[in-house]
């Protein structure tokens, strides 16, 4: 499914190509795109809107830098965009002063709260806190039963009442607390449809009865355009702390996360990913960033040739090829540019469409150190007149470099190629044509 | 049972949506108007909020569009019933509400029924309130907990057996579950049981194992009685993205899904998803589920559905 986004955004990106600066004409097609794919990711198309709408504001007049294309700076700005939506960093849970501290997990039917309770005091317990887990679910059959399995499988107490109203049961755990020493308390509570009046009262009394330190909003991570209603919904009836997002060891790509932070502002704590009881971990935005636009590592990628492609080398190169002098020497250069950002391999992986190479073929990065050293073989010369390699010449340089005669051949033809393609890229393009008309080898 | 009771209780079932679909498109279109773009953008939007999806929404406004087009349809006034019109077409033929009885049964029993979907969409509810339909509708109902893994499980089946009237087979936690399914279908060959509703663990569809395991349920309920099972029910939740279609896909390459039930209704999700499911996969959707109440499952009927959204 990645694959397919990445394939979209990419033939929206190709027409970006070779333009010095981001205007509105020539980015309209790629926020377009970028728009469906937040749409596929379930962002409610009003934030999505927004969003696209501040992210062009901040985008147009922007200097694209030479080693990236304008495409890929948009991305890395959406991408830092929803970073900054998303919320900059973990927010811890809160405690009182003075113990016993009390959570109240709250959200719709099957979000996963029940499952999520437990896994909350595992990962306090593990933390040197002495939790209890309230059961204050009273409708689901045999919602009690699975809180009492999960509670003695990670060998923490329980309490509940049979009988009892979800209000009373909730009091009653924190005193209960209290009376045991636990330090924390957290309240599972029963799913329950933000439409419905009653139930929505019902927790309401609760948080009342208890005061909890922290509530928590449980969200499906598969979650669709419904989430930003829920959310105001709870958020309006509880004012919660923040919410989790559960079900993340699945392949839906949180969205809702996006809506739920801009409908009512509060952080995401932590993401719930598998049955496991130990499966939870502490929210990270830029990671959700990543899988919200499907987009693979392509901002790593941009950070990376930002930081390695040397920019006074660029300059230089650039002038030869208006010149026409593109030289064995030059070609050195750039393939040690590109083979400063990594394996090969790994350069194409976060290249959106790059990832899907046929499948079998893989990059051989042999291939690119033979060419180093068949170029390192030559005399310096040789480099900037490759004229002057007759059959001699080339016997030598293929013993030097423990290649063959037909792979030094194979380089020059290669060469030869390329700077027809320069000369006609050069009169009119800049670098990052040439750049990109470069082909890598590929071995099978 | 005739069209307009069955309007009447999808619409109790939809009391709660605030704005319906179609309500919404009523509202947007000013008497005497033209259809124009802005319009259109806005169809399309109502129907993104309805998460059927940027890629269909797409499509059904650009069908709208020819069609106005073709049929020099300029005035807004029509634009409802183009909408509708186009909604309907997503659905698969013979899912536009037919008078045949849901409950009815193909000659051959027992007939298996197997229920499966991701973790929380409702899928043990589902079948006990589907085992209460069938029982309603006077059939020896047997339920199988073959959900042994999820804390409980088996005692939330369990009471929901009681409240339908309907035979438990189950195991202890940590059975396998393949293994109650077959015991179940073979105790109701030998009984002479009429349906027989495998109700399984939630499993997330990129789960390979569990995937498997689900296979595996299929493969032994086939071998206990050929042609098992007869019908292979997803669930899906109302308010589930566009997730639910991968979700669809992958249940539908693993043990080949016959009909979808979406639950949870009663809230704001609209569950426009199942259109793209239906277009793609041509699968049709069979239930709704509208409440917790043990009544509260629906036979779908994509015509009322559309009439209910429209008269909210």
């Amino acid at each position: 499914m990645f694959d397919e986004l990445s394939r979209k955004l990419e033939g929206a990106l190709k027409r970006l190509r070779g333009q010095g600066k981001i205007s509105e004409a020539n980015i309209g097609e790629t926020l377009r795109e970028v728009r469906r794919v937040l749409l596929d990711a379930d962002v409610n198309y009003k934030v999505a809107k927004k969003f696209i709408d501040d992210v062009q504001a901040k985008a147009l007049g922007q200097d694209v830098l030479t080693s990236i294309t304008p495409g890929q700076l948009i991305v890395k700005l959406i991408h830092d965009e929803l970073v900054a939506l998303l919320g900059t960093s973990a927010a811890p849970v809160t405690f009182g002063a003075t113990p016993p501290s009390v959570i109240l997990v709250a959200g719709l039917q099957g979000s996963g709260k029940t499952t999520l309770s437990a896994k909350l005091a595992l990962y306090f317990k593990k933390r040197g806190h002495h939790p209890l887990l309230v059961a204050a679910d009273t409708y689901r059959p045999a919602a009690v039963e699975q809180l009492r399995t999960l509670a003695g499988q990670i060998d923490v107490p329980l309490y509940e009442e049979a009988g009892e109203n979800a209000v009373a049961l909730a009091r009653g755990g924190v005193i209960h607390a209290r009376q045991n020493a636990r330090d924390l308390v957290i309240v599972d509570t029963a799913g329950r449809l933000h439409v419905d009046e009653e139930m929505m009262k019902e927790v309401e009394a609760i948080k009342k009865a208890i005061s909890p330190n922290e509530i928590l909003f449980v969200v499906d991570a598969m979650t669709g355009q419904d989430a930003v209603n829920t959310a105001r919904a709870f958020h309006e009836r509880l004012n919660f702390d923040g919410a989790v997002l559960t079900k993340m060891d699945g392949d839906a790509r949180g969205g809702a996360a996006l809506s739920l932070r801009a409908t009512v502002g509060k952080p995401i704590k932590f993401l719930s990913a598998g049955e496991k009881l130990d499966a939870l971990e502490v929210f990270h935005p830029d990671r959700l960033a990543s899988r919200i636009l499907g987009m693979g590592d392509i901002v790593t990628l941009v950070e990376k040739a930002q930081e390695q492609l040397d920019g006074e080398k660029a300059v230089k190169l650039e002038a030869k090829l208006r010149k026409s002098q593109f030289t064995l020497e030059d070609f050195l250069d750039q393939l040690q540019e590109v083979r400063k950002m990594g394996p090969l391999s790994q350069v194409m992986g976060m290249i959106p469409g790059m990832n899907r190479l046929p499948a079998g073929a893989t990059v051989d990065e042999g291939a690119l150190t033979r060419i180093e050293a068949i170029i390192r073989s030559m005399t310096f010369e040789e480099r900037r007149k490759p004229q002057l390699l007759n059959g001699s010449r080339r016997k030598r340089i293929a013993v030097g470099s423990g290649t063959t005669v037909q792979d030094v051949n194979r380089l020059m033809k290669q060469y030869e190629q390329m700077q027809k393609m320069v000369r006609t890229l050069g009169k009119g393009g800049g670098m990052r044509n040439a750049m990109r008309g470069m082909k890598f080898p590929a071995g099978n | 049972m005739g069209l307009r009771d069955r309007i009447g209780r999808l619409k109790e079932g939809l009391t709660r949506t605030r704005e319906g679909l179609m309500g919404k498109i009523a509202r947007l279109v000013i008497p005497g108007g033209a259809i124009d773009e802005a319009l259109l953008a806005r169809v399309e939007e109502i129907l993104i909020a309805g998460d059927v999806g940027a890629d269909v929404s797409a499509a059904i406004v650009a069908a709208i569009r020819e069609r106005a087009q073709k049929e020099r349809a300029s005035d807004a006034g029509v634009l409802p019933t183009l909408v509708r019109d186009e909604i309907r077409r997503q659905f698969v033929p013979g899912d536009e509400g037919g008078e045949s009885d849901p409950f009815h049964l193909p000659p051959g029993r027992p007939f298996v029924i197997l229920v499966v979907g991701i973790n929380g969409v409702g899928k043990t509810t589902t079948v006990g309130k589907l085992s209460a339909a069938y029982v309603q509708a006077g059939k020896k109902v047997m339920v199988a907990a073959a959900d042994t893994f999820r804390a409980a499980a088996n005692e939330q089946l369990e009471i929901w057996a009681r409240r339908a009237g309907a035979e438990i087979v189950r195991q202890g936690p940590g059975a396998d579950p393949a293994a109650v399914a077959y015991d179940a279908v073979s105790a109701a060959q030998a009984r002479g049981t009429d349906v027989v509703i495998i109700d399984t663990a939630g499993r997330l569809h990129t789960k390979v194992n569990l995937m498997e395991e689900l296979k595996k349920i299929s493969r032994v309920v086939q071998k206990s009685l050929p042609g098992a099972p007869h019908e292979v029910f997803l669930v899906i939740d109302a308010s589930t993205g566009q997730n639910a279609m991968q979700q669809a896909r992958q249940f539908g390459a693993a043990v080949g899904v016959t009909g979808l039930i979406l639950t949870k209704v009663d809230g704001t999700a609209k569950g426009g998803i199942v259109l793209s499911i239906s277009r793609e996969m041509n699968i049709p959707v069979r239930f709704i589920g509208v409440g917790e109440g043990i009544d509260d499952l629906q036979p779908f009927d994509g015509k009322a559905f559309v009439e209910a959204l429209i008269a909210s």
